[in-house]
Formats: C-alpha cells, sequence, structure tokens
C-alpha cells in the first residue's frame, strides 16, 4: 500500500485531535484526584502510580475516600471492581473492530479503553468503512487520553495542600457522575434502573464498607432488565 | 508491600481483565445474552448510586433544601446534563452553581 504510512500516522493525530476537547473536562478531574489523594494521606509515589495502575478516574476516587476512611483492602477491591465493570460494556461494544489485530494491539488498547477514549473511538469506528487504519485513531485517542490524565495528576498532587477544604472540590466527583449518568438515560428501562438504584443507595446507607453501593448496582440491573421485559 | 498496593495492583489488573475481557475473548465465546443485556444498565446504576447519596445526605442523614447547596446544585447539574449533554457545562455550571448557593447560605 502506497499511501499506508502517510494514513497511519494521519489517523494518530486525527485521533489526538478528536480527544482535545475532552481533555478540558479530564484534567480538571485529575488535578483533583491529585489534590484529593494528598489530603487522604497518599504518598506522592503511591497516588502518581495509581494513575497508570489503575487508570480509571471514579474508582480511583472512592479508593481515595475509603482509604481515608479506613476501608477493609477486600471492600476497596470489590467497590472498585463494581464501578468499574462498565469497562466491560465499551470492550464489548469494541470487540467487533479489533478482531483483526495481535494480540499485542488488544492488549494495548485494552489497556486505553477509559470512558472518554471509548466514546471518541467508537465514533470513528462506526465512520466510513473505507477507512483503514483507525486502531491508529485509537491509540493516538488513547495516549492522548492516558498523558493528560498523568500530567493532571501530577499537577494535583503539586498544589495539594494549598487547596483548602472549603472549597468542596470533592463535589466535581459528583458532579462527573452525573455528567457522564444523566445523558446515559435513554428510555424507560435505563430511567427506573437508574431510579432504583439511586433509592436504594439512599436506604442501604448504613451498611458498613459502601455495601450500599453493590446492592445498589444488583438492584439497579435487576430492575432495567425486569422493565425490559414489560 | 503496603496494603494500598495490594489494592491497587488487584484492581488494576481485575480493571484491565474487564477492558480486554471482549475484546480478546470475543472471537471464541459469546456472552449469554443476559450478560450482554444486564452490562447495558451498570453505568447508569453504579454511577447513580454513587451521586444519589452524594447530593442528598449529609453525615448520613437527610439533608433537604435550602440548607443544602449539594442539593440544589446537584438537581442544576442534572438538568444541565439532561439539557446539554455536556460534561464541560455539566461540571462547570454545576460547581459555580454550588459555590454560589455556599456563599448565601452562609
Amino acid at each position: 500500500m502506497a499511501n499506508g504510512q502517510s494514513s497511519i500516522k494521519n489517523e494518530f493525530l486525527r485521533g489526538i485531535r478528536a480527544e482535545l476537547p475532552i481533555l478540558l473536562g479530564v484534567a480538571p478531574f485529575g488535578m483533583i484526584y491529585g489534590v484529593l489523594a494528598a489530603s487522604a494521606g497518599f504518598s506522592l509515589f503511591d497516588a502518581q502510580a495509581m494513575s497508570s495502575v489503575v487508570f480509571a478516574g471514579s474508582s480511583q476516587f472512592m479508593l481515595v475516600q475509603m482509604f481515608e476512611m479506613g476501608t477493609p483492602a477486600i471492600m476497596m477491591i470489590l467497590t472498585g471492581f463494581v464501578i468499574n465493570l462498565r469497562h466491560a460494556l465499551y470492550s464489548a461494544s469494541i470487540a467487533p473492530y479489533t478482531r483483526h489485530l495481535s494480540t499485542l494491539w488488544k492488549v494495548i488498547l485494552s489497556y486505553l479503553l477509559t470512558d472518554e477514549a471509548y466514546a471518541v473511538a467508537v465514533m470513528r469506528y462506526r465512520d466510513d468503512e473505507e477507512i483503514t487504519h483507525k486502531h491508529w485513531f485509537f491509540l493516538g485517542a488513547g495516549l492522548a487520553l492516558w498523558t493528560c490524565w498523568q500530567v493532571s495528576t501530577a499537577a494535583g498532587l503539586f498544589l495539594g495542600a494549598q487547596v483548602p477544604p472549603q472549597w468542596g472540590l470533592d463535589f466535581t466527583l459528583a458532579l462527573t457522575f452525573i455528567a457522564i449518568a444523566v445523558p446515559a438515560i435513554k428510555d424507560r428501562p435505563s430511567l427506573l434502573s437508574a431510579l432504583s438504584a439511586g433509592a436504594t443507595a439512599l436506604l442501604a446507607w448504613n451498611l458498613p464498607y459502601k455495601l450500599g453501593l453493590i446492592a445498589s448496582a444488583l438492584v439497579g440491573i435487576a430492575v432495567g432488565l425486569w422493565s425490559e421485559k414489560k | 508491600m503496603s496494603n494500598i498496593w495490594v489494592v491497587m495492583i488487584t484492581l488494576g489488573l481485575l480493571t484491565f481483565g474487564l477492558r480486554l475481557s471482549f475484546v480478546l475473548l470475543l472471537e471464541r465465546w459469546q456472552p449469554p445474552d443476559l450478560v450482554a443485556r444486564a452490562l447495558r444498565f451498570v453505568p447508569v446504576a453504579v454511577l447513580t448510586a454513587i451521586f444519589i447519596p452524594e447530593i442528598l445526605l449529609r453525615d448520613g442523614s437527610f439533608a433537604l433544601l435550602p440548607l443544602n447547596p449539594r442539593l440544589f446544585a446537584g438537581v442544576a447539574a442534572i438538568l444541565i446534563a439532561w439539557k446539554t449533554k455536556s460534561a464541560l457545562w455539566t461540571i462547570s455550571a454545576g460547581m459555580a452553581i454550588f459555590w454560589l448557593a455556599t456563599w448565601l447560605i452562609r
């Protein structure tokens, strides 16, 4: 293929460019994670390492909170797992497009499969079927997000103690989840799923170790499936 | 190795496993229909279960208007997210309303 190389570079750069607007929202989120981790007593190294070892913002927020409350390790793992379960959905959605790739490519792209990289990559995959090398687009978008997440975590850790708690920056966690969840409510089953999960979370609030979150997820899924049948 | 590293590595591997799951296995294994349909509700159920107590409860008890700026800003953010579908607008406007409400109530 004569234009193979230029097409690879082109797709890669396009991926980076498509991710840029989203980074505007991701950068503050990463900084706030850094600030919260520092104030929860994480060492700089541990907090920074978590951003590449776990690399999933919402579960990182939750881990920091639970760490501060002295939650047992097994409950932190279980809760983080439930929060990150949605990535299996992204995996299922992207899988038909990555079939032809080598195992190494699959491993790299899967590591980069966050909410924000998925959102951009899946749109490209649904574009014109004639376009080749779309996995380079995915790689560009994923690496742009990864870099932004690491840099903004470092910036947050650096600011750390200088941000007073009265600013209520932890509230951005709730706002970020509202920003992801509300647009995902598209029909009656997903609405009922959200409402029942939210109600269960309130009722089960007093259960230890955030077990209420796991109960809420199960109730929300069950109600969603049940209302789909009607 | 400290406790938090056990958590980080375990959760890191589990999360990577979730991301890799279908990408790696789809050719050999098709998920049961029920699993595929259940997955659709996971993001909405989990995220709502996290943010609802964040905006409604304060130290484990209900905190209703007008003394709770989080509830006020949270409801506003839900409406903004629903109308604009923009994460940037939801987070920035939600935070601005939260600060304004905190300042007014104080």
